[in-house]
């Protein structure tokens, strides 16, 4: 608790000791009564009053202090000193609840994203220093000791160690670093020294974007955010001068139809219906919620970067993926093996890596990592001579004293070889080894692991259609789209393509539906700007896409699509509860007080009590 | 030009009222107040002074809400 809450709890309890000693004493005297009854009202309620007469004489007539005011002081006046010191009280109980929930879910937060780090070491001297890393320059070495965080972006030059990126990606798999590898910042640390010489300023490294973004993301406002403050700001007079016309209006009408005006039961009806309608439940619980929510997600490795874009992702029911980087790994790698008769996989394997090994194309190397992957043996270069590229056809080469000839269906035409047609799809290097023909070997892009679930996740989060958009060839797509389950494929798009696809589908969808498209950030960032929300992926370190994104995801997981969907999904959900929870208990109470059916203790619940359960509601977002 | 200021204040609805006179101030082309994390952001009027436009704001913000604080 702070200082200020302390106070408020001291002056709550001193306040609640008072009433109930003077509710057990009875005193006669009217006047002495009343002043008994002034002093835990004033411990409980001063600086509510002060409050209420600036407001005044600022022309800020109609806030909840002056509700408060007016209502307690009108009890008070009406001779219910108990009411009215009461309804001060549980005002007063229901603030500091809201205080230091929202004080609790601030430090919640701040802890999730605990990545800020601190000082940075350099050496000198052969001694350790602790400098600001916002006086680090671009280029100087840094040491990162285990247990520390890394401060800035850079690339190890010395020392081996594995990091956790847990609070930057949400990934738990623990990441391993030599040098040459770049390191981002907000990593921690884990095993040996790392020296690092950096690559950005402080200010321009992951770790300060993250937090730049997570902390501006509550700037850009919801809809409902915006409703509920455009609705307190014409509600609150609209109660005061409808209570007004109920303390005035009956008793005037009574003493025209020459009935007793009844003046006190009124306005004690009026003053009632003013401690129902205080807005407060509504006004902090929905900025706590979206507030949980997006600190919620970024512990998961979920940038969002305004309340607005949380609103937006629950109302998704399109998804538009890009194919790689997205959907698959961007990489290439042998994916199927199938050696003709007689022959094994592994020997298939061998030629077919040795005969490129001088090659440094993509394919080659793909061969070469799935060589020394199956057989843990590496690729001998002594082994091969007379190498001869074949250009467009592929490549032949004498390896042990034998011909191999390795390349695509052209090549084996070329050399009059009989060879199999690949069932699958992918690039195909076929295999001639003494002039007869050894097999393929199909190297394609490869689907991430979890990309499937994570369609399914989707589609059970509530998205109606996944479309996939790629730049590649129409069999690698379309095989991909029936592996993953995707419902709509569009392949072979150059990339103003891919923005004319999301406009058309924008144009189809309904009013109230939203389109997420997610990409890798990689030559997508006009689609990313373009479609509802633009979700970037695996974006961390890449500027220009943690621009573009409206939900940056840190790690290149494309399951953190339907988590997000969901915590967005949770978010909303809890807002609107609250908003129609708070709004039917006030109304239904207002309506009561006004004929009376609803006593002060009724209205008390009405405001104190609705507000904590919409707050206890809103923290649920944090738990996401 | 923007600027974020660090600011304290108690509760939400007072937060939308120092937007909402943070806005009505001259030299202040937009301002946003976000009460959960204590911020707000001011893009200032080209050309306009910035330390003398929030000592603006704050006398504004202090007449709407007396218990507000903006950290210049």
């Amino acid at each position: 608790m702070t200082k200020k809450q302390k106070k408020v709890l001291i002056r709550i309890i001193v306040s609640a000791v008072l009433v109930g000693l003077l509710c057990l004493v009875p005193v006669e005297n009217q006047y002495v009564r009343l002043a008994l009854f002034l002093i835990p009202y004033l411990v409980i309620g001063y600086d509510i009053l002060k409050k209420a007469v600036l407001g005044i004489v600022n022309g800020q007539v109609f806030d909840e202090n002056f509700l408060m005011a007016i209502a307690t002081v009108g009890a008070i006046i009406l001779g219910e000193y108990v009411e009215g010191t009461a309804v001060m009280l549980f005002y007063q109980i229901g603030e500091l609840f809201q205080s230091y929930a929202v004080g609790k879910s601030r430090r919640n937060i701040s802890a999730l994203m605990d990545i800020r780090p601190d000082y940075a070491n350099i050496e000198q001297d052969g001694q350790l220093e602790q400098v600001d890393p916002d006086d680090v320059e671009i280029g100087t070495v840094i040491v990162v000791q285990p247990g520390e965080k890394v401060p800035i972006d850079g690339v190890v030059v010395d020392g081996s160690s594995t990091l956790n990126t847990s609070a930057l990606t949400g990934e738990s798999l623990p990441r391993e670093v030599q040098p040459g590898d770049e390191v981002i910042s907000g990593c921690v640390n884990l095993s040996g020294l790392l020296r690092i010489e950096t690559t950005k300023e402080f200010g321009e490294s992951t770790v300060s974007k993250i937090l730049d973004l997570v902390e501006n993301s509550s700037m850009k406002k919801s809809k409902s955010e915006n409703f509920i403050t455009r609705f307190a700001k014409y509600y609150t007079p609209a109660v005061c001068i409808g209570a007004l016309a109920l303390a005035l209006l009956p008793p005037v009408v009574n003493l025209v139809l020459g009935n007793p005006p009844a003046w006190s039961q009124w306005v004690i009806r009026a003053l009632t219906t003013l401690v129902i309608s205080c807005p407060c439940a509504l006004v902090i619980s929905i900025p706590l919620s979206f507030f949980g929510g997006i600190g919620g997600a970024s512990a998961k490795g979920v940038l969002v970067k305004g309340s607005n874009y949380l609103e937006a992702l629950a109302e998704t029911t399109y998804v538009v993926c890009d194919k790689t980087g997205t959907l698959t790994k961007g990489v290439f790698a042998v994916t199927h093996l199938e050696a003709a008769d007689e022959m094994a996989e592994n020997v298939l394997l061998e030629m077919a890596a040795h005969a490129e090994c001088y090659s440094g194309h993509p394919i080659s190397r793909s061969l070469k990592e799935a060589y020394e992957q199956r057989t843990g043996k590496q690729v001998d270069a002594s082994r091969v001579t007379d190498v001869e590229e074949i250009s467009g056809h592929g490549v032949s080469a004498v390896i042990d004293g034998t011909k191999v000839c390795a390349g695509n269906a052209r090549l084996m035409k070329l050399l009059n070889i009989p060879y199999a047609a690949p069932q699958k799809t992918g690039t195909e290097v076929h295999v001639a080894i003494s002039g007869s023909y050894a097999g393929y070997i199909l190297i394609s892009d490869i689907v991430k692991p979890n990309a499937k679930t994570a369609i399914a996740a989707l589609k059970e989060a509530g998205v109606r259609q996944v479309v996939m958009l790629t730049g590649d060839a129409r069999n690698v797509a379309e095989s991909v789209a029936a592996e993953l389950d995707v419902d709509v494929v569009k392949s072979e798009l150059l990339p103003a393509d891919k923005v004319s696809e999301v406009e058309r589908l924008l144009a189809e969808k309904g009013g109230k539906e939203r389109l997420a498209f997610v990409g890798d950030g990689i030559n997508d960032a006009p689609v990313l700007s373009r479609a509802d929300i633009g979700i970037a992926m695996g974006a961390l370190g890449s500027d220009a896409a943690i621009e573009a994104a409206d939900i940056v995801l840190m790690d290149d997981d494309p399951a953190k699509i339907a988590t997000a969907i969901r915590i967005a999904r949770k978010t909303l959900s809890i807002v609107h509860q609250n908003i129609v929870f708070a709004l039917a208990v006030k109304f239904a109470c207002l309506g009561l007080g006004a004929f009376g059916f609803v006593n002060m203790w009724w209205a008390i619940f009405a405001d104190v009590g609705v507000m904590i359960i919409a707050v206890l509601n809103a923290m649920r977002t944090l738990r996401s | 030009m923007k600027k974020t200021y660090k600011i304290e204040v108690d509760c939400a609805a007072c937060a939308a009222k120092m937007e909402e006179a943070a806005n009505k101030t001259a030299g202040v082309k937009e301002a946003t107040v976000a009460f959960m994390p204590q911020k707000m952001k001011v893009e200032f009027e080209e050309g306009a002074d910035a330390a003398a436009v929030m000592a603006e704001v704050l006398r504004n913000c202090k007449k709407v809400e007396s218990d507000c604080e903006i950290f210049l």
